[in-house]
């Protein structure tokens, strides 16, 4: 069998406790490399456990998971995976162990063994790449939250993984921060190459995915492109979520019998739209 | 019961290599009945500066007076004050700590040396007020709920004290749309039926546009403008460079202004933007 996607989920169950209800339950999945997926769904609907799957820190209880052909049960293989696959989490203080911004993002490498002078590299590369090279010798904790929370991807990114999950990295920031990570992010995605998972309440940072993967109750519920899945006002409604605001606007006018389309999903879409009306 | 923020400043570890100005010179009136929103980049002061409301921490110079009197002078109780000014923090469901959710919400009250008939009582008030149905949860641990049911009893945590201020730390954080739309709801309810005073902190531009009354925004340390959502929302620059933003849809009027259309940009709810564009495409003949 030979294996081209990034991160496959063949069938894949989880359960907590063996008296627990199940987390996730029958997961088939394919992440191709290269590909941004956003996973949205309400709070408790498996969104963070499958996350946490894909860079082996849960195991399946049925099924598996390959990442790269590399099944995630296999021991041998799991830092080779974890390398691959980095995590990003909500706060970003949890995740900044070091007093000085380039010991913190050195600490992937150093565990990796990297020799000094590649660690040196990487460390520059990686800053460079979330655009704080001039906080290098700063502290952490005087940056701030959006900047800490680029420290952090920077750090992911000097173990050079093909793969960088981010589980709800907005959460706790205020909405300039909120814009660093995602446009970082985006930069990722589209100038590194990079395989970008990203989990988020907010829907209008699900909107610069390739593809939405909709999660409720452990289950896949929906998948398509952002356009497919916003123009389903009333769908992710029903699932307890929503949509931009100038994507329910264009839904609640064309209700008005205002000639738009449904898929408007950026403030920028919209002023073109409504400019041609108007 | 009014609040009176006068000249604060807050000084971390005064003296020390690692001294910081958290608040510097706020002046702030809470008046009884006040909605309030305050905003602000991630360590701009904004939580160093609510827990000076209810005395958990001192001004390192200023004073914080509260119905006419300073709250650290000798005559004033802070354990009564910390009771009629309520705080919820951040991720406050990480506070839960009993084996049962009616023993949770009963810790304040219990610690206020009230009677068990009244505790109860309580309990059961201040669950019904968060939306969750007191006979089905009241002996559940509160640790296999949802994450919006966790955060709910933790404010009604809070509730069964009977504050008359209520002060909520980003309450909506880290909630998925459904879960952010019911506590915001449960807040406006509480306004408006307990007649409580509500202070709310939060970094969504939209939620505070839909829900407060008067806003106040945080920028290093220095409490920087005050005014309604409409008048502090006509400053987008000004937001963007203090790390804030605008609620999209306000976005949206402005930059369909700067394109040449006449359309107002005092606009706060998706509803607002919907009239007001009708209003132009109609104009037209166009719906």
């Amino acid at each position: 069998m030979t294996i081209t996607a990034e991160i496959t989920a063949k069938g894949v169950y989880y359960q907590y406790s063996a008296s627990g209800d199940l987390a996730l339950s029958n997961i088939n999945l394919t992440i191709k490399p290269g590909e941004f997926v956003a996973i949205i769904g309400p709070n408790g609907s498996g969104k963070s456990t499958l996350a946490k799957l894909f860079n082996g820190l849960f195991l399946p209880t049925k099924g598996n998971i390959f990442v790269d052909g590399l099944n995630t049960k296999d021991e041998a293989n799991i830092w080779k995976i974890r390398q691959k696959a980095g995590m990003v989490f909500q706060n970003p203080d949890n995740q900044i162990v070091a007093t000085i911004v380039e010991e913190d993002v050195a600490f992937g490498p150093e565990n990796l063994g990297i020799p000094p002078k590649e660690i040196r590299q990487r460390i520059d590369e990686a800053l460079r790449t979330v655009e704080l090279t001039e906080f290098a010798n700063k502290a952490p904790h005087l940056l701030s939250g959006g900047q800490k929370q680029r420290v952090a991807i920077a750090g992911i990114l000097a173990m050079k993984p093909d793969c960088i999950i981010l589980d709800e990295p907005t959460a706790m920031l205020d909405p300039v921060g909120r814009k660093e990570v995602i446009s970082t992010v985006q930069k990722l995605n589209r100038q590194e190459g990079k395989t970008v998972i990203l989990i988020t309440h907010f829907m209008q940072e699900a909107v610069c995915a390739d593809r939405v993967l909709v999660m409720e109750k452990g289950k896949i519920v929906m998948e398509g492109k952002p356009s497919e899945i916003f123009s389903q006002v009333e769908e992710l409604k029903k699932h307890g979520l929503d949509v931009p605001q100038v994507t329910e606007l264009a839904y609640l006018l064309s209700k008005d019998n205002v000639p738009l389309r449904k898929d408007i999903l950026t403030v920028d879409e919209m002023v073109d739209c409504l400019c041609q009306l108007m | 019961m009014s609040i009176d923020v006068r000249n604060v400043t807050h000084i971390y570890m005064p003296n020390t290599p690692f001294e910081s100005i958290a608040i510097k010179d706020v002046n702030w009136t809470i008046n009884d009945g006040d909605f309030w929103g305050l905003i602000g980049h991630t360590g701009s002061g904004k939580s160093t500066l609510i827990q000076h409301l209810n005395g958990l921490l001192k001004p390192t110079s200023g004073e914080i007076i509260i119905d006419g009197k300073n709250i650290h002078s000798k005559e004033v109780s802070l354990k009564a004050i910390r009771q009629k000014v309520g705080l919820v923090f951040q991720y406050p469901e990480h506070q839960l700590f009993e084996e049962t959710v009616e023993q949770d919400v009963a810790f304040g009250p219990r610690n206020m040396g009230l009677p068990d008939e009244e505790i109860s009582k309580r309990v059961k008030e201040a669950l019904e007020l968060v939306g969750l149905p007191y006979e089905q949860i009241k002996d559940k641990s509160p640790f296999e709920l949802s994450g919006g049911q966790m955060r709910r009893v933790a404010i009604a945590g809070v509730l069964a004290m009977k504050p008359k201020i209520l002060i909520l730390d980003e309450p909506t954080a880290g909630l998925d749309p459904r879960g952010r739309d019911e506590i915001l709801e449960e807040i406006i309810n509480l306004k408006k039926n307990q007649n409580l005073t509500v202070i709310l902190v939060s970094h969504s531009m939209e939620d505070i546009a839909k829900i407060v009354d008067k806003l106040a925004v945080m920028y290093k340390g220095q409490m920087v403008s005050q005014g309604t959502p409409r008048e502090i929302f006509k400053d987008y620059q000004g937001l963007v460079e203090k790390g804030l933003g605008i609620p999209q849809v306000t976005e949206l009027m402005i930059k369909l202004k700067a394109k040449g259309k006449n359309v107002s940009t005092d606009i706060l709810t998706v509803e607002e933007a919907r009239e007001e564009i009708l209003k132009h495409i109609r104009g037209k003949g166009l719906a």
